[in-house]
């Protein structure tokens, strides 16, 4: 099942024969898991650590991990293949089914890739919003699996507690776009609606009851989020599963292409909101958090740091977008076809760093999009994260990777 | 042989005797459950009785069923489901305790279904009982169906022993502690065993867990039941309870009190001590391959063995039926029986409210703590609850050498 | 390798464009720059070679994508598009390389032994558009089942319906 080259093992005709025998031959045959102390455990597909449909093989000497093989396809609905067919605007929809926990950012990446195509620039007011729309997604795709932690530890009050401030999210999500999680928001040029737009009765005036509701939303997150931590990082049942497992070193994290709070937990510094900022993620003030502990816990507290900053950035945003008012337009007009040529773009997605490929050939529709998703390449690391770990450990290690299986099998 | 005219007669001839009293009593002292089966069987029996007598006149069938011996074997069977629906009602009152305050616990509201919610622990027993018996064909067939059923079995038995008060008990002789402790033991036993012989991966690690979570909190388990005999010098259930009347074994033994909810909990197989059963990792650990009834039954049994942690750290701890300084001779004492209202259950419903009030203890720590590692309650088993224990027994020699015990 | 830190300064890509350049002439072209991103056009011989160069000496740690394009019918050619982004000396920068296969002739150097990210990439690339990366540890489907034979992302492969 590992990815070396296995050494032919000689049979015991062959070494009573005179065949050689070499010290590599006897460690792979320790290794090989013939002997019966070693058992493959396939955990998976229906397993209640594996948050989708995902098969994680795992060999375990007693109760500790020294091989595992992620099988992931279980989903592949040929996403790439399928908007080959379809003209740009209907892909939007299509992008939302890529993950359900945070589908706005999928879509956002989609309309920023074409627009790039496109060569057009989208107006200031639009780009706030986006920023905004994706800071919510963010919030609800960490807490969502801020939840599935304390699920993976054994406790069903961090879950619930979780999932009741997820609940705000939702509604601010649900009256910025009409929907829970297949949001349909973003557009090539712009968004749907304006922030404005949401409340009819409140027609003429300069004010919006969706952007005072959000920085209420923000100001109870802030105290909310305290008490969960003091839930979990107060509790040494907590700290003592998470602290000094899954432990791979920075040079490893980038070679092997994690992204995301995994990586930013393991001492990669490196955001693409703050590095190479996209919309107007540079004329907002957020901290980027780096730790070098390289262990779950680091990417626990990653996450929750990511948080507090998201509502910073949500508040800076409405104060740009309070600024800019009604009048602002949100949304341009666009061609049909976009003229032909490659364009990528890179994106900070809850769980890592996703791209999308466009080759156009100017038609309506594009030639060949390709999406990169996070997910895909963080659980190809899991035989390095979880190597030496018990099997206690996995749910916690796999936790942190944050799988979401709409995107990984596309 | 009385002459059998009229039910009345037979009522008031066989209530005048005080039950002790009467032929084949199989207790030293008084019983009440008994005395309620008795009871019990004297309207079903002597109303059978009194039928067949009217039709058939003095047929042989109505002495039989009127007859002393005949009434303490009958007795005995209603005795037997007595104990038993008042555990399990016990028990439901448990579940349906942990299912509110859990939710509360949550931000949520727990079941809500009939009478605050009670009904749906019924109806969840219901459905697992309409549910399929499905179960694997490769299974170690006997060991399969011997070992749930003996873990379900020791269960029950174990619930029956503990004693509700001194006059609401099973056996009561000089060893009860030591055989309920024992019984309590096994389980890890058929968890293991039962983990080996459902051919499953999670079974087996759930099983071997069990097993190596057992050495780690038994015996400091032991220690503490040792300590608490050598303070009162008996292993008898009456006579621990007695001594500590009005000052709880809690406050000379509190470092032992902490140590054993914790070997309790464990004990239990409750969260943070669920190992056995991890369902993140061990999908239900060694419960995988039992479904329906099966499972339903383990989590009876689970229950079961939550509550008797929960009776023995009244029975050890916390004084057991008694209230300090509030005598109980009204109910309890040698000639109890005469008073108007001695039947009143008191004594038993402070046992009961003692113990819930225990599992509420099991229920908070359930809310707050995640689950922990092999090697970590090996750890806390050896490192910290063995020296605490010892410690406790340190003291507890110290003040029987100062003569204060 | 000195891996501080740099943050991103203007003429960054021409640099990177004058370095790869002579390292590699006649078989590398940038064909494009944009702020922190260089595109390249690499020939298939030198693809490797260009990978380790920018890993080695670049200090480019991360492998973003290895995308695999059906050219169709026509021009008889696909291509491996590399995405590859720094996180230190260059920060931020990303580096496209792109190599044309021809349909004759689908065979590529692997790189999943100088960034292990691009493991599962290269076998989502096989097993979609069948080209096969030469000396790669493990390539199986991933995605699709093991019982395909036929690579569902070429052009020639036709969906029923509109197309």
């Amino acid at each position: 099942m590992s990815d070396e080259k296995k050494v032919q093992i000689p049979t015991a005709t062959e070494i009573a024969e005179g065949a050689e025998v070499t010290k590599e031959m006897v460690q792979e045959y320790k290794t090989s898991g013939m002997e019966m102390d070693k058992m493959w455990i396939t955990m998976g597909p229906q397993h209640p650590f594996s948050h989708g449909l995902w098969t994680l093989k795992i060999c375990a000497d007693g109760e500790i991990v020294t091989d595992a093989d992620p099988i992931v396809g279980y989903l592949h609905r040929g996403w790439e293949k399928e908007v080959e067919n379809r003209t740009y605007p209907k892909i939007i929809p299509m992008a939302d089914r890529l993950c359900y926990a945070a589908s706005m950012t999928y879509t956002h990446l989609y309309c920023m890739t074409c627009e790039k195509a496109l060569g057009i620039d989208i107006p200031e007011k639009t780009k706030y919003i986006r920023i905004v729309a994706d800071e919510i997604n963010r919030l609800q795709s960490h807490l969502m699996w801020m939840a599935a932690v304390g699920t993976d530890l054994g406790n069903y009050t961090a879950f619930l507690w979780c999932s009741r401030e997820r609940e705000y999210w939702m509604d601010m999500n649900v009256r910025l776009c009409g929907a829970r999680s297949t949001t349909n928001y973003p557009r090539i040029g712009g968004v749907r609606n304006d922030v404005y737009d949401i409340d009819p009765d409140l027609k003429d005036e300069d004010h919006s009851r969706f952007l005072r509701d959000l920085v209420r939303c923000c100001d109870h997150f802030d105290k909310a989020l305290w008490d969960i931590i003091a839930l979990i990082d107060n509790n040494s049942t907590f700290i003592s599963r998470m602290v000094g497992n899954g432990i791979i070193t920075r040079e490893q994290c980038a070679n092997l292409g994690i992204t995301g709070p995994a990586a930013r937990g393991t001492g990669v510094d490196f955001d693409i909101r703050r590095d190479d900022p996209y919309d107007n993620y540079d004329k907002v003030d957020f901290d980027v958090p780096v730790l070098t502990a390289c262990d779950s816990y680091a990417r626990y507290m990653i996450r929750v740091e990511e948080m507090f900053q998201s509502t910073r950035i949500i508040r800076q945003a409405v104060e740009k977008i309070r600024a800019l008012g009604r009048s602002a337009p949100y949304r341009l007009k666009v061609p049909q076809n976009i003229p032909a040529g490659r364009t990528f773009c890179k994106l900070e997605d809850p769980r890592g760093e996703s791209m999308m490929y466009l080759v156009s050939d100017g038609t309506d529709h594009p030639y060949r999009l390709k999406v990169r998703s996070p997910i895909f390449v963080n659980v190809s690391s899991s035989k390095y994260l979880l190597q030496g770990c018990r099997i206690a450990d996995v749910p916690v290690i796999m936790a942190m990777i944050d799988m979401c299986l709409g995107e990984t099998d596309r | 042989m009385m002459v059998y005219s009229s039910i009345i007669d037979w009522v008031t001839a066989t209530w005048g005797t005080p039950v002790v009293l009467r032929e084949f009593y199989p207790f030293a002292d008084y019983n009440l459950p008994y005395h309620i089966s008795m009871a019990l069987w004297n309207i079903i029996g002597g109303a059978l009785a009194w039928l067949i007598n009217l039709l058939f006149p003095g047929n042989p069938v109505s002495e039989w069923l009127i007859n002393p011996g005949t009434n303490n074997v009958f007795a005995l069977v209603i005795f037997m489901i007595v104990i038993f629906l008042v555990a399990f009602i016990a028990v439901l009152i448990s579940l349906w305790e942990e299912r509110k305050v859990l939710g509360r616990a949550m931000d949520r509201r727990g079941t809500m279904i009939g009478m605050m919610g009670f009904l749906q622990c019924v109806a969840d027993g219901f459905k697992t009982f309409m549910k399929d018996n499905v179960y694997s064909r490769k299974v170690d067939n006997m060991t399969y169906w011997w070992t749930v059923s003996l873990v379900i079995g020791t269960s029950v038995l174990i619930d029956c022993m503990v004693p509700l008060s001194s006059r609401w008990y099973v056996v009561n002789y000089d060893a009860g502690l030591l055989i309920i402790m024992g019984l309590y033991a096994l389980a890890p036993f058929f968890i293991l065993v039962s983990g080996w012989a459902q051919n499953n991966k999670y079974s087996l690690i759930g099983g071997i867990r069990a097993a190596e979570m057992m050495i780690s909190y038994e015996v400091p388990m032991l220690i503490i039941i040792a300590t608490a005999c050598l303070l009162t010098g008996s292993m008898n259930i009456g006579e621990i309870v007695a001594a500590q009347k009005d000052i709880w074994y809690m406050i000379p033994m509190f470092v032992g009190f902490v140590t054993f909810v914790m070997c309790a909990t464990a004990e239990a197989e409750r969260a943070p001590f669920d190992l056995a059963e991890a369902e993140s990792e061990l999908v239900e650990g060694w419960q995988t391959e039992y479904g329906g009834m099966k499972w339903g039954l383990i989590m009876l049994a689970d229950y079961l063995r939550g509550s008797v942690s929960c009776g023995m750290i009244v029975l050890l701890f916390w004084g057991g039926w008694n209230i300090p300084f509030v005598s109980l001779d009204y109910f309890l004492g040698p000639d109890a029986v005469n008073n108007f209202l001695y039947w009143l259950p008191v004594p038993e419903l402070i046992f009961l409210i003692k113990g819930w009030i225990a599992f509420f203890l099991m229920i908070i720590i359930r809310c707050g703590v995640g689950r922990v590692r092999t090697d970590t309650i090996l750890n806390l088993g050896w490192k910290v609850f063995m020296p605490l224990s010892v410690i406790n027994l340190m003291i507890v020699l110290v003040l029987k050498v100062m003569g204060v015990y | 390798m000195d891996l501080t830190v740099r943050e991103y300064q203007e003429g960054w890509e021409n640099e990177i464009k004058s370095k790869l350049e002579a390292q590699f002439p006649g078989k590398l072209t940038v064909t494009k720059t944009e702020t922190r991103r260089v595109y390249a056009q690499v020939d298939k011989s030198v693809s490797k070679a260009v990978c380790q160069y920018l890993h080695d000496e670049l200090s480019f740690e991360h492998c973003a994508t290895v995308i695999g394009v059906d050219l169709g019918e026509e021009e008889q050619k696909m291509q491996v598009v590399y995405h590859i982004d720094n996180y230190t000396l260059y920060k931020a920068m990303v580096v496209e390389l792109t190599v044309d296969l021809p349909y004759d002739d689908l065979h590529i150097e692997t790189v999943s032994d100088i960034w292990g990210g691009a493991n599962w990439h290269e076998r989502e690339t096989w097993e979609l558009f069948g080209i096969v990366f030469d000396n790669h540890p493990r390539l199986e489907r991933l995605l699709t089942p093991d019982t395909y034979e036929f690579f569902p992302f070429r052009k020639s492969y036709k969906l029923r319906g509109s197309q």
